[in-house]
C-alpha cells in the first residue's frame, strides 16, 4: 500500500513451520512465500491443517520450529497484536464480528492496527462507501447482521487497518451461493488494487481462479506454490477432492 | 408507605455496594475468565491506606482521595505479580492463585497490623439524618447512592463511548478476535483490573462510612456477596452484575425489616435459598447468555 518501503525478497515468508497440538504436528514444516501484489491460494481437504497455519502466522498459536518473517523481519513468537500492527491482517473463519458491538463500533476498533493516525476518517468513510450495506447498518448491532453483512463488515475491518497482508480464512464458509458471489467479488476488487492475499477456501477452483500461486495442504504438509492456471485446478481437483 | 420508601433507600443504598463490588469482579471474569476472589482483599489493602492517613492526620476527603488511588494500583499490581503468569493457565489454577493471593493479603495484614479492628472514625456529616417528605434520609446513604449512580454512569460511558471501552467489550467477547485487531491484551487486563480495583475503591469508602473500622478480613464477606450478585445476574454479564448487586441489596434489606425476630439470623440461609431458586428458573443466572455450542 501507499507509504511502505517496498519488500526485499519475499514480503512474507514462512519457512519450515512446525506447530504441535501435545503429540501430534498439525503442521508439518511448512514452507510458503508471498510476493508483494501476489494472491495466494491454499487449498486442502478439512482437517489439512491451513487454520492452523494461519493461526501460527498470526501468532494466534505458537510454533515449534520453523519461522515467519514480514519484509525480511523475523515475527516469530511475537504477540498477535504486535504482528498485526506491524500488517499482517487475519480474518478469521467464521468471522468472529463482535455482535454486541455496533457495526461502526466494529470498524473502529479495526483502527487500533493502524501505523498511523492520520486518514482514519477517511479510511472508515471510504470502507462504508465500498461496502454500502454496512453504511446503512452502522448503528445496528453486529450480532443481528446477515452472513454475507458480517462477512463483508469482517473484510472491511480488517481492511481498516491498512494491512501489508490479509489472510483470508474460509470467507465464503455458510454463505449462499449468491453471497458467496459478491465476497469473491469484493476480494477480486483487492486484488485489483494491489494488495497481498493469502485465501484459504473450501470451493478450491473459485480461489485458485483469483489466485496468482496455489499451495495445497494435506495432512498438515504443504506443497504446490506453482502459478495458478487451469491444468493446477484440474490436479487440485483430482489430487484432494479424488474427482 | 413512608416505611417501605424508607426500606427502599436501605435496599439501593445496600445493593449499590453490592453492585460496585460485583462489576469489578465481572469486568476482570468477563474478559480473563477468572473470578478474583481476591477481590476483597482490594477493599482491605485500600482501608487500611485510608487507615494509614486518618492515623497521620489527614482530612477525609484526603483519605477517600487515597482509597480511590490505591485500589487501582493495588489491582495492577496483583495482575502483574499474581495473575499475568497464570493468565493462559486452566480457570482451576486461576481460581487458586486468586484464592492463594486473598490468603497471602489477609495474612500478611493479621502479621504486620493486628488481627483485631482498627477504628477508623468518620466525619460527623455521614451519619447526620435530613428529613425530605417524610422520610429520614441518611448522608451515608445519599452518598453510596450518588456514587454508586455516577460510578456506573461513568463505566457505561467508558465502556460505551472510548476505544479502550470498546476494546475491554470486544475482548469480553472474543479475547483472540480482539487481539486480531491489534488490541493489546496486557493493556486492556490491566484496563480491566484498574477499573475493578477504582470499584472496590469507591466500595471501600462507603463500607468505611458505614462500618468505621477495618480488620484484616474486611474483603471477605463483601467478595462473597458480590459473587453471589454475579451468580444471580449471570456470570460474566456486566448489566447482570448491577441487577444481581441491587436485587441482593433488596432482598437483604427486606428480610432484615420483615422477617420476625427469631428468624432474622436466618437472613444469608433464606437469600442462599432464594439464589438455588433462581439458579433453577435461570441456570445461568437473570441476564446470563447461554453458552454458544460450536457444531
Amino acid at each position: 500500500m501507499s507509504g511502505r518501503v517496498p519488500a526485499v525478497g519475499p514480503l512474507l515468508d514462512v519457512a519450515d513451520l512446525t506447530v504441535r497440538y501435545g503429540p501430534v504436528a498439525a503442521v508439518r514444516e511448512a514452507t510458503l512465500h508471498v510476493d508483494e501484489g501476489e494472491v495466494i491460494a491454499l487449498v486442502g481437504p478439512n482437517g489439512a491443517g491451513k487454520t492452523t497455519l494461519l493461526h501460527a502466522i498470526v501468532g494466534l498459536v505458537p510454533a515449534a520450529a520453523g519461522s515467519v518473517a514480514l519484509r525480511g523481519e523475523a515475527i516469530t513468537g511475537q504477540a498477535t497484536e504486535t504482528i498485526v500492527r506491524r500488517g499482517l491482517a487475519l480474518v478469521p473463519e467464521h468471522r468472529r464480528i463482535f455482535g454486541g458491538l455496533t457495526v461502526e463500533q466494529n470498524l473502529r476498533l479495526g483502527t487500533v492496527a493502524r501505523r498511523t493516525a492520520d486518514g482514519v476518517e477517511a479510511r472508515v468513510a471510504e470502507l462504508l462507501a465500498l461496502f454500502g450495506v454496512l453504511a446503512e447498518r452502522r448503528d445496528q448491532l453486529a450480532g443481528t447482521l446477515s452472513g454475507g453483512e458480517a462477512q463483508q463488515l469482517a473484510l472491511a475491518r480488517a481492511l481498516v487497518g491498512d494491512p501489508d497482508v490479509l489472510l483470508l480464512d474460509e470467507p465464503s464458509l455458510g454463505l449462499a451461493p449468491r453471497i458467496v458471489d459478491d465476497v469473491f467479488g469484493h476480494i477480486a476488487g483487492l486484488r485489483d488494487q494491489g494488495l497481498t492475499i493469502v485465501l484459504v477456501e473450501q470451493h478450491a477452483e473459485r480461489a485458485i481462479a483469483l489466485a496468482d500461486r496455489v499451495y495445497v495442504m494435506a495432512s498438515g504438509r504443504l506443497s504446490g506454490g506453482e502459478p495458478a492456471t487451469e491444468h493446477t485446478a484440474a490436479r487440485v481437483r483430482t489430487g484432494y477432492l479424488g474427482g | 408507605m413512608d416505611v417501605v420508601l424508607q426500606q427502599a433507600l436501605n435496599a439501593l443504598s445496600l445493593g449499590g455496594t453490592y453492585a460496585l463490588l460485583a462489576l469489578g469482579l465481572a469486568l476482570v471474569f468477563s474478559i480473563l475468565g477468572l473470578i478474583n476472589f481476591a477481590h476483597g482483599e482490594l477493599l482491605t489493602i485500600s482501608a487500611y491506606s485510608v487507615l494509614g492517613l486518618h492515623r497521620m492526620g489527614a482530612p477525609w476527603w484526603v483519605q477517600a482521595l487515597a482509597a480511590l488511588v490505591v485500589g487501582p494500583l493495588a489491582a495492577i499490581a496483583m495482575e502483574r505479580v499474581a495473575f499475568r503468569r497464570v493468565r493462559s493457565a486452566s480457570p482451576t489454577t486461576l481460581l487458586l492463585t486468586s484464592f492463594g493471593l486473598s490468603i497471602v493479603i489477609q495474612a500478611a495484614f493479621l502479621i504486620a497490623i493486628s488481627p483485631r479492628p482498627q477504628a477508623i472514625p468518620q466525619p460527623g456529616w455521614l451519619q447526620r439524618s435530613v428529613e425530605v417528605a417524610g422520610l429520614s434520609l441518611q448522608a451515608q446513604q445519599l452518598l453510596t447512592i450518588t456514587v454508586t449512580a455516577a460510578a456506573l454512569a461513568g463505566l457505561s460511558w467508558v465502556l460505551g463511548r472510548t476505544l479502550l471501552g470498546t476494546a475491554m467489550r470486544a475482548a469480553a467477547e472474543d479475547f483472540d478476535a480482539a487481539r486480531l485487531m491489534g488490541v493489546r491484551a496486557d493493556r486492556v487486563i490491566q484496563g480491566a483490573f484498574a477499573a475493578s480495583g477504582l470499584l472496590a475503591g469507591l466500595a471501600t469508602i462507603l463500607l468505611l462510612a458505614r462500618r468505621g473500622s477495618v480488620d484484616p478480613h474486611l474483603g471477605l464477606l463483601p467478595v462473597l456477596k458480590a459473587f453471589v450478585a454475579n451468580v444471580i445476574g449471570g456470570v460474566g454479564s456486566l448489566p447482570g452484575a448491577v441487577l444481581g448487586g441491587l436485587l441482593l441489596g433488596v432482598a437483604e434489606t427486606a428480610m432484615r425489616a420483615y422477617l420476625p425476630q427469631g428468624a432474622a439470623g436466618f437472613t444469608d440461609g433464606l437469600l442462599f435459598l432464594g439464589v438455588v431458586a433462581i439458579l433453577t428458573w435461570r441456570p445461568r443466572g437473570i441476564l446470563g447468555r447461554p453458552e454458544a455450542v460450536r457444531v
